[in-house]
């Protein structure tokens, strides 16, 4: 499939991609010349014409709906249909932002129980749904730890510790908050060295976060003792929610002593990731840690709903609310749900990753060989060392028709390959990914040379990225227009 | 009943442990202690699709819906029309159920996606290089004063007094974060500091009218800072883009361009700026390049930037963003193209003007400036704004936002092409009669 044209190319004076209604009021006069543009280039193609141009760019895509999407850490699941519809009920998409709470109330509803519910499955006191995004989240997260000490005047802690597997994200949030990064080891079993935090955990640590599962899809037994060693040296526990999935209604991260955690509703919780987003990254909080959370959040006086901060909120961080018709995706799940299916969800998600696990030990090397949760990170090591690179793999994974993990990371797993099927996934498609990647090792092998070409029959083959980064070209330009 | 979401069946599950060889699920869990997994959870019983459609369906009904009133609120937020091109073409699942492009292969058509936006964003900004878009018009705008930090090596940011509150609120936190002091100018000022890492403007500002841009861009210049200009997309139809009056880095609201009000989200950050700037840019940035085969490709790039490749040092934590909005952002301004986009910003310039004359001839009603504006204006009303908007609201009119903390009996007014001259001419005559 060839797909080489862009807008411009669809471009022709003349054409109209939308109709408009004439003025009905009389024209005022212009401002100066002075303060109005010259020319305003953008192309002009017709309805039909932008209609075909984007649906055949779609079948370039491969989402969810396209098939099996073991992206680990993303929790790739199913979007299920029934939350498109119900988000764009008009009575949701044209709301705005100022108008009168009064005219508001089932719209605050929906955030509040939102609230209360994801307030519960957390374990924590409180939730704020402003976060837009997982990063976001733990923007407010540390921004909130911060705030915390400054209160209570401890303007010794500014140091924030996170584990050798933890996301990229989570030290550039720390940088974001103008604290710095300690980095604890984890042990010969993935988890956390207890003795590595011993040493690191002193007065000028603000907290730790952590990432529970892990990034390498293991849950620590020693849970108890790290928050309670954290707690006991005067810093925070602070979880990164991305792999929620595994534990959903079976454990609450308050009662396993986190003081506060971020989610991604994008995540857990079903909403589709758009391609990048909007996702939504709420934080819970527990106990004082609660008053910093980021506003405006929904209480309800009596029975009515109305937006309110946190009496030490650390203040705004996006210009309104969250992203609303993201949570009401989010509520709708929760609501399709209960507590009992919630439990199906992790069991489904856990198992569906240690059935991987045990199918694929045989074929690819498994750094941590033990129960996992909802993803079973593989080094291809073996691989590595006939010569074949895990980005052979996972570009040889496209032609089969599947979407590879997420690879090179966590970065504490040479050649890792993360792989997080998800509880939507059937025990056939497992299998299937099971038979392709056997496959694939047998070829690394006896046919390297099939890896190291892959992928065959993708819209476009294996990208230059050192020319897109060399000879950057981040734009079109109309014909003839002037530089 | 079995849920729809889980394809596996008991006796799948069953063969799975088996494979797996634990007895149960429950020893799946053995690493979480036992006394956390004991624990209840006190959730709702979960409805079918039926069910779940009416009660939504109820939620949604007690909000009242915009397009039952005759609405007047901007502030940040506006409500344009929307082809129905738009929300078909975001609606495709190959779009809205995929991750972010890590695999490039498989991934063409949000990456030529982006590429357009990041062109169609140029061109109508006037600015060298745009990226793929942040989370929404605010923190555009604090991730460019950031990055101006970055680039003049300079630890103060200054903004103006008339940009949207909101947007101050939202600036100070990120400045605060990293302990960069924030100082607030008047809009007259004559000196601007020498410490300054660059000015935060918005055009037009949050009142609606027009800076005199030239003049601060020349003096922020002189001072050796950086210009960050708050630009409304729709007004680029027919204003002069910040590309033209020497801006370094443009920021703004993307929302008004095919993306709903949504209750405030979710929403798009539009972020340009000069090339020679590109390389201490926030967020996603997608490239043209060829495959092995000589075909023309997408991929990410400058991703030695990104949190996921440089962690600790990169130009943001941003990760996950909008990419469906800047998709509908992206169809919007092609449906619209050259001649769409200048009407539409040529019918809310009338239909503000023509509104804003009406009132200002009402007796205790005028306008709180005397400048050129677009679609917003300040009126001064004769009674708090609050009572006057209660009284609007039961004759189905959604007055402006209550500015009186900042202009005595002051109301902030939005008029745009949704607004028919039967909705302005009500606003007017209820204004009258109160």
């Amino acid at each position: 499939m060839k797909h080489h044209y862009l807008l411009p190319d669809i471009s022709k004076p003349g054409r109209m991609g939308c109709s408009l209604p004439q003025a009905d009021v009389p024209a005022s006069e212009l401002p100066s010349e002075d303060l109005l543009r010259r020319e305003l280039d953008l192309p002009e193609v017709s309805e039909v014409d932008l209609v075909r141009y984007f649906t055949a760019l779609s079948k370039l895509n491969y989402g969810v709906d396209s098939g099996f999407y073991p992206l680990g850490s993303c929790t790739m699941k199913y979007n299920p249909k029934r939350h498109e519809d119900v988000a764009r009920l008009p009575g949701f998409t044209a709301l705005h932002p100022y108008q009168p709470e009064d005219s508001l109330q089932g719209a605050l509803e929906l955030m509040y129980r939102l609230q209360e519910y994801l307030t519960e499955i957390t374990g924590m006191n409180a939730t704020s749904l402003v976060p837009v995004a997982g990063a976001h989240g733990e923007l407010a997260g540390l921004l909130m730890v911060k705030a915390y000490y400054q209160v209570r005047g401890d303007k010794g802690r500014k140091r924030i510790l996170l584990t050798d597997s933890s996301h990229g994200t989570n030290p550039a949030s720390v940088a974001m908050c103008g604290l710095e990064t300690g980095v604890v080891a984890s042990d010969a079993n993935g988890d956390l060295d207890l003795n590595s935090l011993d040493s690191m955990m002193n007065e000028e640590v603000a907290a730790l976060t952590l990432t529970m599962p892990s990034t390498l899809g293991l849950f620590d037994p020693k849970i108890a003792d790290i928050a309670e060693l954290v707690h006991k040296r005067g810093g925070l526990l602070g979880g990164d929610g991305a792999n929620l999935n595994a534990v959903l209604g079976r454990a609450k991260f308050g009662e396993l002593g986190f003081d506060y955690v971020q989610l991604n509703l994008h995540k857990t919780f079903s909403t589709p990731h758009g391609g990048g987003g909007p996702g939504s990254g709420p934080v819970c909080a527990k106990g004082q840690l609660a008053d910093f959370l980021p506003g405006p959040l929904v209480a309800r006086d009596d029975r009515r709903y109305r937006f309110a901060s946190p009496l030490r909120s650390i203040g705004k961080i996006a210009s309104f609310y969250g992203n609303f018709g993201v949570m009401v995706k989010a509520y709708a799940y929760l609501r399709s749900l209960g507590a009992e299916e919630l439990k199906q969800i992790s069991g489904d998600a856990v198992l569906n990753a240690n059935y991987l696990k045990e199918k694929l030990k045989p074929h690819y090397f498994l750094p941590y060989d033990r129960t996992c949760m909802h993803e079973v990170v593989f080094s291809g090591k073996r691989q590595k060392a006939k010569g074949v690179a895990t980005l052979d793999i996972a570009k040889r994974l496209l032609d089969y028709g599947l979407h590879p993990p997420t690879v090179y990371f966590p970065l504490i797993v040479s050649e890792a390959l993360m792989t997080e099927p998800t509880e939507t996934e059937s025990k056939e498609t497992l299998d299937s990914y099971v038979a392709a990647m056997e496959e694939i090792a047998r070829d690394a092998v006896e046919n390297p040379e099939v890896l190291h070409s892959a992928p065959h029959n993708t819209p476009v083959r294996r990208l230059d990225d050192a020319k897109a980064f060399r000879e950057l070209d981040v734009r079109w330009e109309m014909k003839g227009q002037k530089k | 009943m079995p849920l729809p979401y889980l394809p596996n069946t008991d006796a799948d599950r069953t063969a799975m442990l088996r494979e797996i060889g634990v007895d149960s699920l429950e020893d799946l869990f053995k690493d979480i202690p036992q006394k956390f997994r004991n624990t209840h959870f006190d959730l709702p019983a979960p409805v079918s699709e039926m069910e779940l459609k009416r009660e939504l369906g109820q939620l949604a009904g007690s909000n009242a819906n915009l397009d039952d009133y005759a609405c007047f609120l901007g502030a940040g937020s506006y409500r344009h029309f929307i082809p129905s091109v738009v929300e078909h073409i975001i609606g495709r699942s190959e779009f809205y159920t995929a991750y972010t492009p890590y695999q490039a292969e498989v991934s063409q058509g949000t990456l030529q996606s982006v590429y357009e936006y990041q062109s169609l964003i140029c061109q109508l900004t006037g600015m060298e290089v745009s990226n793929a878009g942040m989370y929404d018009g605010s923190t555009s705008a604090a991730e460019a004063a950031l990055m101006a930090c970055a680039i003049t090596n300079r630890a103060k940011v200054a903004v103006l007094a008339t940009v949207n509150p909101s947007y101050r609120d939202v600036l100070g936190t990120y400045c605060g974060a990293r302990n960069l002091p924030l100082v607030t100018l008047e809009s007259e000022t004559k000196e601007f500091p020498s410490d300054c890492a660059c000015l935060v403007i918005q055009q037009p500002n949050f009142f609606g009218y027009l800076e005199q841009i030239e003049a601060h861009v020349q003096k922020a210049h002189d001072a050796g800072a950086l210009v960050i200009a708050i630009v409304e997309p729709i007004s680029l139809g027919m204003l002069k883009p910040p590309g033209d009056y020497g801006v370094d880095i443009a920021v703004g609201e993307g929302q008004p361009l095919g993306i709903p009000t949504s209750l405030g989200g979710p929403y798009l950050g539009i972020f340009a700026c000069r090339k020679e700037y590109i390389r201490r840019m926030p967020g996603r940035i997608v490239g043209k390049t060829l495959d092995v085969d000589g075909n023309p490709g997408y991929v990410m790039t400058l991703v030695t930037r990104e949190q996921y490749i440089r962690r600790g040092r990169a130009t943001s934590n941003i990760c996950t963003s909008e990419a469906l909005m800047a998709l509908a952002a992206a169809v919007y301004l092609a449906a619209m193209g050259r001649r769409g986009l200048r009407h539409v910003a040529e019918l809310c310039y009338h239909k503000a003007h023509y509104a804003a004359q009406s009132i200002d001839k009402l007796k205790g009603y005028s306008l709180a400036f005397d400048r050129p504006f677009f679609k917003e204006f300040v009126v001064r009303c004769p009674a708090p704004p609050s009572e006057i908007n209660q009284a609007l609201f039961k004759k189905k009119i959604i007055g402006g936002l209550d500015i009186s903390d900042t202009v005595e009996n002051g109301m902030l007014l939005c008029v745009t092409e949704m607004n028919t001259r039967q909705d302005i001419d009500s606003l007017v005559k209820a204004l009258g009669s109160l």
